[in-house]
């Protein structure tokens, strides 16, 4: 049934090939057109005016003789997708990647200059709940009100009453001024007009954490009851699980254009590997200049840096002497790896002889980015060549999430005074007992 | 193809939310007080008596006998020329703010923006209909009422209301780009209101002396106002309220005419700006 993406081969890309492409993702990251749409978004762009705002006044603009100056912001860039009746679709994208601006394109708040958006089916958008409430009214009055800005007439409303004050659960407070609602009350109440208005087709924007944690249970049931009735969802959120669990199909917005589409798993997939690799990337620069740069640093995939250092001077290290302290430091991706880690450093001998094994005995995680270090004051070792091997574990060492061998390696040198052999250098007193 | 067949049909009007709009219009008006709708008389009252004192008595302004109603009264002759005024003032001031107070509703839901406006004239037009029924009691118990009047002073409220309305959506939507067009506005209807011979009697336009009208930059002042609407509002309230007759069908041509270019301009204008103002308030 779909105009604007026939199945012959000689159609022009759209965006989410052309973007898949660029990123050089297979053919699972691109949605094809649905079977039987409750949304067509056909290549829709926005340019948001971003004025100086000082200049938002007709003096101004008399004065200077042309209207407010502005700069313009392409918010959405070509954006198109389909999203199947009777499915679940997410957006996902970082912070400003316009996803709320592709959302409110589709509710025809605010209006693309090119493209086209079809919408079949009654529509219901938790944007912003409770807007449009009038402070000096009664809960019940502006349930009225609200539900007839979002089209519903009065004698649904009437029919409806009892279920959205039970489901707000506000029935003792329903005819108190909703000025002395408290905000979790408030928000209870737009959202349970939002929900029961009967819609087909329902925009949810951030909006899924609302309340206490019973609403917040009531709130899910009401989605999967909604999603069992056939209803079709369009949420934006960044809890990228519940987007992976609740979501059909879902697209990645980056700088307003489709780098991805497809099922939900895979489109959070690369999305978690982009913002991965790219934090770890920032990491990098941040840290120094890449693993390469000091020969006893090493780099592996969650592991952002593992090096050696001198106790006392903080440089990466080569070569020291038994009383010369060491600091063995790794930092890793602890986002990526999604639980508490611990640390544990190996050396070893250059004949593959274990010298020690150290466990850090507790486990971190710390941001994102998580530095653990474990400082040695002295270095018993006997002159030799040794290497450092660096693991990091669940915290019940059942769970290897990544080993690098040998980061480092180090030669312990040979102190002035040498009369001793073997592996290790106790440190010792000498007297005639 | 489909595709085309399944486009979203553009909804009607929706009057439902008009009304309840309008609902909270006059419920936010009148719960914030204990006297409630009572208030709404206070304003004028006050305005009356201030008005009455100052040119009434110390200027001893005249008004011109009411032909036929026989009243000679400055109170009453003023109240029903500023009454009109101030459901004109309310009305534009009113579809300012109906936009510029309710940025965080257009941001947020998808509805025909005009409804605003809209309703706040609608609301406005109810507190007009309360002060014209006050004072149709009064004049009833003081003076006298030709009840034959009253379907005509129906049809000129509403006249009235759309002719502000169409006023407010031409300058409540070029606020949302200018928003110094609010304090502008504020700023033309005084000296609107005192270009118009609302306190004064149109005679004060005429040289004494002489016998002819006073000029304006070379126009006589007459002819000024023959193209002020509100010139004609006020007169077409006098003529209906105070000498209690029928306005002539000519003159209820001028005010059709000045109504009917003041909403074409205003939804015009009001529509190209209408899609960009989620994005500007
Ligand atoms: N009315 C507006 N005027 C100017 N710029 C705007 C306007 N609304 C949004 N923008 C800009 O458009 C971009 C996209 O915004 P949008 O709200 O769609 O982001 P988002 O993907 O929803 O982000 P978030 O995850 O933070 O909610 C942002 O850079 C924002 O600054
Ligand atoms: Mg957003």
């Amino acid at each position: 049934m779909n105009a604007m993406t026939p199945p012959d081969d000689s159609r022009p890309t759209t965006p989410s090939e052309r973007g898949a492409a660029s990123h050089g993702l297979e053919p699972s990251l691109l949605l094809g057109p649905a079977k039987d749409p409750a949304i067509i978004v056909d290549h829709i762009s926005k340019k948001f005016r971003i004025y100086d705002e000082r200049n938002r006044s007709l003096k101004a603009a008399v004065m200077r003789g042309r209207r407010a100056r502005f700069q313009e912001f392409q918010a959405v860039d070509d954006v198109s997708f389909e999203v199947e009746r009777g499915t679940t679709f997410g957006l996902v994208g970082e912070n400003g990647c316009g996803k709320s601006t592709t959302l409110k394109c589709i509710t025809r708040t605010i209006r693309p200059e090119t493209g086209t958006i079809t919408v079949d089916g009654r529509m219901s958008a938790l944007l912003e709940l409770g807007a449009g409430f009038h402070p000096e009214l009664s809960g019940r009055e502006n349930v009225y009100l609200n539900a007839s800005i979002l089209g519903m007439r009065k004698r649904e409303v009437d029919a409806k009453l009892d279920e959205i004050v039970e489901f707000a659960g506000l029935e003792r407070f329903i005819d108190m001024p909703v000025k002395n609602y408290s905000s979790g009350m408030y928000v209870r109440l737009g959202f349970a007009v939002a929900i029961n208005v009967n819609p087909d087709i329902l925009l949810v924007d951030e909006v899924l954490a609302v309340g206490d944690e019973e609403f917040q249970r009531k709130c899910n049931e009401k989605f999967a009851t909604f999603r069992d009735a056939g209803g079709t969802i369009v949420v934006v959120s960044h809890g990228l699980e519940v987007m992976r669990d609740i979501c059909d199909h879902a697209v990645w917005l980056e700088h307003g254009r489709i780098t991805a589409s497809g099922t939900s798993g895979d489109v959070i997939d690369h999305y978690l590997d982009m913002v991965r690799s790219e934090r770890i990337e920032r990491a990098r620069e941040r840290i120094g200049d890449g693993a390469g740069a000091s020969p006893n640093a090493a780099t592996g995939t969650n592991i952002v840096r593992a090096e050696m250092l001198h106790a006392d001077t903080r440089d990466p290290v080569e070569s020291l002497t038994a009383t010369e302290g060491f600091v063995l430091r790794v930092t890793f991706d602890a986002e990526a790896v999604g639980e508490d880690v611990r640390t544990n450093f190996g050396i070893y001998r250059d004949d593959g002889q274990r010298v020690g094994s150290f466990n850090s005995g507790w486990s971190a995680a710390d941001g994102p980015l998580t530095t653990v270090e474990m400082v040695a004051p002295r270095c018993p070792l006997q002159p030799g060549t040794y290497a450092v091997n660096v693991a990091i574990h669940d915290h019940s060492m059942l769970q290897e999430f990544e080993r690098i061998d040998k980061f480092a390696r180090f030669e312990v040198l040979p102190s002035e005074d040498r009369h001793q052999s073997g592996m290790v250098d106790f440190s010792q007193i000498w007297r005639t007992a | 193809m489909t595709a085309t067949a399944r486009r979203r049909k553009r909804p009607d009007y929706p009057l439902e939310l008009l009304w309840n709009l309008t609902l909270r219009e006059l419920r936010g008006k009148y719960k914030r007080s204990i006297l409630g709708w009572g208030w709404s008389l206070l304003n004028p009252l006050v305005q009356l008596a201030v008005y009455s004192a100052v040119f009434g008595i110390l200027f001893k302004a005249t008004p011109p006998p009411g032909d036929p109603s026989g009243i000679h009264a400055y109170s009453f002759w003023l109240v029903s020329g500023l009454l009109a005024w101030n459901f004109h003032l309310n009305g534009v001031m009113g579809a300012i703010g109906s936009l510029a107070g309710n940025g965080n509703l257009i941001r947020k839901v998808y509805f025909p923006r005009s409804i605003l406006p809209f309703a706040t004239s609608l609301s406005w037009l109810v507190s007009f209909a309360i002060e014209i029924a006050a004072l149709i009691l009064i004049l009833a118990v003081f003076q006298t009422i030709n009840l034959a009047v009253l379907p005509l002073v129906v049809v000129a409220a509403v006249l009235l209301m759309l002719f502000s309305l169409g006023l407010g959506l031409l300058v409540s939507a070029v606020n949302v780009y200018f928003r110094d067009i609010e304090y502008l506005t504020q700023i033309a209807l005084q000296v609107w209101f005192f270009g118009t011979p609302i306190v004064y009697n149109e005679k004060l336009l005429t040289n004494p002396k002489t016998g002819l009208h006073y000029h304006l930059l070379g126009i006589d002042v007459l002819t000024i106002e023959k193209l002020n609407p509100m010139y004609h509002f006020t007169g077409l309230f006098r003529t209906l309220l105070y000498h209690q007759t029928w306005p002539t069908f000519g003159e209820i041509g001028v005010l059709v005419a000045f109504t009917a270019t003041s909403l074409l301009v205003g939804s015009i204008v009001f529509r190209r700006i209408e899609p960009r103002m989620a994005e500007e308030l």
